[in-house]
């Protein structure tokens, strides 16, 4: 009688304190998963009510979708290069603001800018710049590359687009790396100096290895982001000009509500789901193993 | 010599850093020089203020875009689901600090690994679940996902922060008589503060600039949000330069307003949310 008691008295509290966030929890995210794998295995429309179970069909179906590993690897391209330049950049611009330069505060607050912005308002924002300035530039100090725009020509679209994630995100991984520059203890760093390692070398070998927490967060940060973006992708190419910028996620958004295959585009959503997981998990694992204690 | 050189140094930086700066802002500098012109003066000229007409098109985009009512919603679901996280999750997040029970334990790692699931691997079967199972798109459930969607991150947070609160000032006002809300809402919630308002940044400027997810569950014209009225109304005038230009700096304009009180919090806040 008691211990039931107890457990009424447990079943209360829980209800009380947690009981809202478990309901949204399950009828939002683990419901839903689960849900989602089920449909990756039916045929399902979306529309109809009844549907057949098809198997590992889906899977299948999508390895041997021309277009969806070619979304695939051009999105891997766009990973790559964006994750690689924006930390280049964002890096560099730390190591300036940290070294005492004017008004560093003011250049901190106006790089990070880009990310209080919505994808669709910067993507506008962007296709302004390159279909009508960046053109009428181009004619009148008459550059033959930047007469027509940037957006409708198939090779240059998708560096457009590049350029835009390094703008949009540099700024945010800026902040991370400068919040690393500042742990860097001002004794090793003296330390440093007094055994002679100074400008490239200094940066190299001891600040390196120290902020890579920063390193492991920020090239996180931006890989999780670069590979699912959306709304930039939309807002500045909507995909093209003929597909040539059609990341993975527009292309499962097409697959699952233009064309209607839900069960198609779910196990596709998938499969993104575990690549990026490996992805990210290894670069986290690789990374952590780096960092050494100050 | 040596102080030359620094001058040097000191003076290349501040032109590297100008350059980046002018390339940063550039693109939002020309949008907004030209929110103030004609659509024909912009094709003939967009690098100048050739053809100023004033906020003429500030008026017409305000009013077909329906920016008030557009702000409105915004506001309205971004204030009541950053709320609502706060609420129940640092209610959550205390519970799972200082009872250790199974249930906590599961639930609270077992959110943590879902802070992992990409949004597009749940906006299929979401959308087939509340769209056509239960047939609730609308506002209400918009606020209800942000609660599932932000509540793990907004857990873990307040959890790192409630494990360093000294256990004796909670047994100290519970000798006093007190229960485990009033403890809570008495010892524990203005403790939190730092950590709430962390969470609160985080989570308005995810919300405020959220459009995929609203694209999906806002299908009445009357619900759009700021960055689903941008997308309609870009698609219906993008044809009048003057008047997209007018509604970008309309659509962007209040965030800005918000750094510029805000700034070193909301810089403080991006760095903890980052590093948790």
């Amino acid at each position: 009688m008691k211990k039931q008691n107890a457990l009424l008295t447990k079943l209360f509290t829980y209800t009380v304190f947690a009981g809202p966030v478990t309901l949204a929890f399950f009828t939002v995210i683990i419901i839903p998963f689960l849900y989602g794998l089920f449909l990756t295995f039916t045929n399902w429309d979306g529309v109809a009510s009844n549907f057949a179970m098809v198997g590992f069909e889906n899977y299948k179906t999508i390895f041997k979708d021309s277009g969806f590993i070619q979304s695939l690897k051009l999105t891997f391209k766009y990973v790559i290069f964006t994750v690689a330049i924006t930390n280049a950049v964002s890096f560099s611009l730390a190591a300036i603001l940290t070294s005492g330069t004017k008004g560093q505060n003011f250049f901190r607050a106006g790089f990070f800018t880009p990310n209080l912005i919505g994808g669709v308002a910067l993507g506008y924002v962007w296709q302004f710049f390159f279909n009508n300035i960046l053109t009428y530039m181009g004619k009148t100090i008459e550059i033959p590359t930047l007469q027509a725009s940037f957006l409708s020509s198939p090779g240059q679209a998708f560096w457009a687009l590049v350029m835009v994630a390094v703008w949009q995100y540099s700024g945010y991984m800026m902040i991370i790396y400068i919040t690393g520059f500042l742990n860097v203890p001002k004794d090793v760093l003296e330390a440093a100096s007094i055994d002679g390692a100074e400008g490239w070398t200094r940066v190299k070998h001891v600040i390196m290895p120290l902020i890579m927490p920063s390193f492991t967060i920020s090239v996180f940060l931006t890989l999780q982001r670069t590979f699912m973006v959306y709304d930039v992708n939309l807002a500045l190419t909507k995909g093209g000009p003929f597909k040539t910028t059609e990341l993975i996620s527009m292309y499962v958004y097409k697959k699952a509500f233009n064309e209607r295959a839900y069960g198609i585009g779910q196990a596709q959503a998938v499969v993104l789901f575990i690549i990026v997981a490996i992805i990210s998990i290894t670069q986290v694992y690789l990374s952590k193993k780096k960092e050494v204690e100050a | 010599m040596n102080s030359s050189k620094k001058k040097i140094t000191a003076l290349s930086k501040l032109v590297i850093l100008s350059t980046f700066f002018l390339l940063y802002l550039g693109p939002m500098l020309f949008v907004f020089l030209n929110s103030f012109k004609p659509n024909k003066e912009i094709i003939l000229n967009p690098l100048t203020l050739t053809g100023y007409s004033g906020i003429q098109n500030y008026i017409s985009a305000a009013e077909k875009m329906k920016y008030i009512a557009a702000f409105g919603n915004s506001l309205f679901i971004t204030i009541i689901s950053v709320g609502l996280i706060i609420f129940t999750s640092s209610m959550t997040a205390y519970l799972f600090c200082r009872k250790k029970w199974v249930i906590n334990n599961l639930m609270f790692y077992g959110m943590i690994a879902a802070m992992i699931l990409p949004f597009q691997a749940l906006m299929i079967p979401l959308v087939s679940i509340y769209g056509g199972l239960l047939n609730v798109l609308n506002k209400w459930t918009l606020i209800y996902m942000y609660i599932g969607f932000g509540a793990p991150l907004a857990v873990f947070m307040y959890h790192g922060f409630i494990k360093g609160i000294p256990l004796e000032l909670e047994e100290a006002a519970q000798i006093d008589g007190a229960n485990s809300i009033q403890v809570f809402t008495k010892i524990i919630w203005p403790i939190l503060k730092p950590t709430t308002f962390t969470i609160m940044i985080l989570d308005v400027l995810w919300i405020w600039n959220d459009f995929l997810l609203p694209s999906l569950i806002l299908i009445e014209a009357k619900d759009r949000t700021l960055p689903l009225s941008t997308f309609y109304f870009y698609g219906t005038y993008s044809v009048d330069l003057g008047l997209m230009m007018a509604g970008l700096v309309l659509i962007i304009t209040p965030v800005l307003i918000l750094y510029l009180f805000l700034q070193k919090y909301i810089l403080e806040g991006v760095v903890q949310g980052a590093i948790k």
